[in-house]
């Protein structure tokens, strides 16, 4: 069997989704690092989002079934630390979905430029801690819905 | 005491500061006054925990002798632990958790601050990626210390009596001694001593702002980070955290 492409790999990787966020794939939240070959074996190296994150041994496992569907049955997966992830490393159209599910993007100015809901600029923090590791809960005082902003770190 | 020995005793000072403290602030988990402050007490001790996993796997791969994270943390007992004393002692209420919090978070991001440049790869990286996590915990901590201490009557009383009780616990974190003599000498770590200067400022800044008094006494209850004597607190707290390994050696999920 012929080795797929690296390129095909990426391709692969960015129909799995992240665990807590469905909306959007494990590279849009760029935590795949490097994908290579090293003679039959895949290389592909992760990082984790937050050090204690839940979802990182489940997302290291839907990663390997996905490439294993695929035909790839020599999987080496690398947890690598360093440099550690940023929030930069979040693709333009994971962005885009993000918002588009209801969470606010991060921005470099430490909050939500706006409600993912009504796009009201009237926006307060309630805690700097959400539903999962990366997020903080916010609320919009305009629509009065409460909503999650993706933590800038 | 060799340089790989001495480097062992700084990563498990470092591993069981957040395990100890991963463990007590999980404590809270379900009892938290409001449901925003359960989450983000769970959030704090799960970045800990994370932290820890990486400090502790490290301290596994210097002490050579093929432990994980997991057997250090689960199969040691208290004399083996190097966590400071302040982060062992019971919560408390919530002002005094906070307040704990708040104190530890302030060495904690001085510390791994300097520790971004250790002349260990594997320690500059664990720090870089710890401190982006624990410059949260500063913010949350400080703003509510702040917020309690420049609160109600009962809220300032309860905070200036945790930090009236905690205080004595502070010392100990800049106490120098032959582990950290050898780690300053090879540029791995820095003496603790010299962050306490940046340390008092940045608390009696916040403390300052949530009208509380520092307590005059330098007085410091010590023995944790060396493990000569931990307080009675943390065996059970072993007898918490261990339980399940203990009965079930080598159980998994």
């Amino acid at each position: 069997m012929t080795r797929a492409s690296v390129e095909q790999v990426w391709e692969w990787l960015d129909a799995v989704p992240d665990p807590e966020i469905p909306v959007i794939s494990v590279v849009d939240l760029g935590i795949v690092r490097d994908v290579a070959w090293t003679g039959d074996t895949l290389t592909v190296a992760v990082t984790p989002t937050y050090s204690g994150c839940p979802a990182t041994s489940v997302i290291a496992m839907d990663i390997e079934t996905a490439l294993r569907e695929h035909g790839i049955d020599k999987i080496r997966l690398e947890t690598r630390i360093s440099p550690a992830w940023t929030t930069d490393w979040l693709s333009d159209k994971g962005r885009a979905k993000l918002e588009e599910y209801g969470i606010a993007p991060p921005q470099p100015a430490g909050g939500p430029d706006r409600c993912p809901h009504c796009g009201s600029k009237a926006v307060e923090k309630v805690s700097q801690f959400g539903s999962t590791p990366c997020k903080a809960h916010w609320r919009c005082k305009d629509c009065l819905e409460p909503f999650d902003y993706f933590k800038c770190i | 005491m060799t340089r790989d020995e001495a480097f062992l005793q700084f990563l498990l000072r470092m591993g069981d500061n957040t395990l100890i403290l991963g463990h007590r602030v999980s404590e809270w988990c379900g009892h938290a006054p409001v449901l925003e402050e359960d989450i983000a007490l769970a959030n704090t001790a799960l970045d800990l925990i994370g932290q820890t996993q990486m400090w502790l796997g490290l301290a596994g791969e210097v002490q050579g002798e093929g432990k994980s994270a997991d057997d250090l943390a689960f199969l040691r007992d208290v004399w083996d632990f190097r966590n400071v004393l302040l982060v062992e002692v019971p919560n408390g209420d919530f002002g005094r958790t906070l307040m704990r919090q708040f104190l530890f978070d302030a060495w904690h991001s001085i510390m791994l601050g300097r520790l971004m440049t250790s002349s260990d790869d594997r320690v500059a990286a664990i720090a870089a990626k710890a401190s982006k996590e624990v410059a949260y915990h500063l913010e949350r901590s400080g703003d509510t210390v702040v917020g309690l201490g420049d609160g109600t009557e009962e809220s300032h009383r309860r905070m200036q009596e945790a930090l009236d009780y905690l205080w004595p616990y502070v010392g100990e974190m800049f106490a120098s001694d032959e582990v950290d003599a050898e780690m300053a000498a090879a540029g791995i770590a820095p003496d603790p001593a010299s962050l306490r200067e940046e340390y008092d400022a940045l608390v009696g800044r916040v403390l300052r702002k949530a009208t509380l008094t520092i307590p005059d006494s330098r007085f410091a209850h010590k023995g944790g980070r060396n493990g000569r004597m931990h307080t009675e607190h943390l065996g059970h707290l072993l007898t918490q955290m261990q339980w399940l390994q203990r009965a079930y050696p080598g159980a998994t999920w």
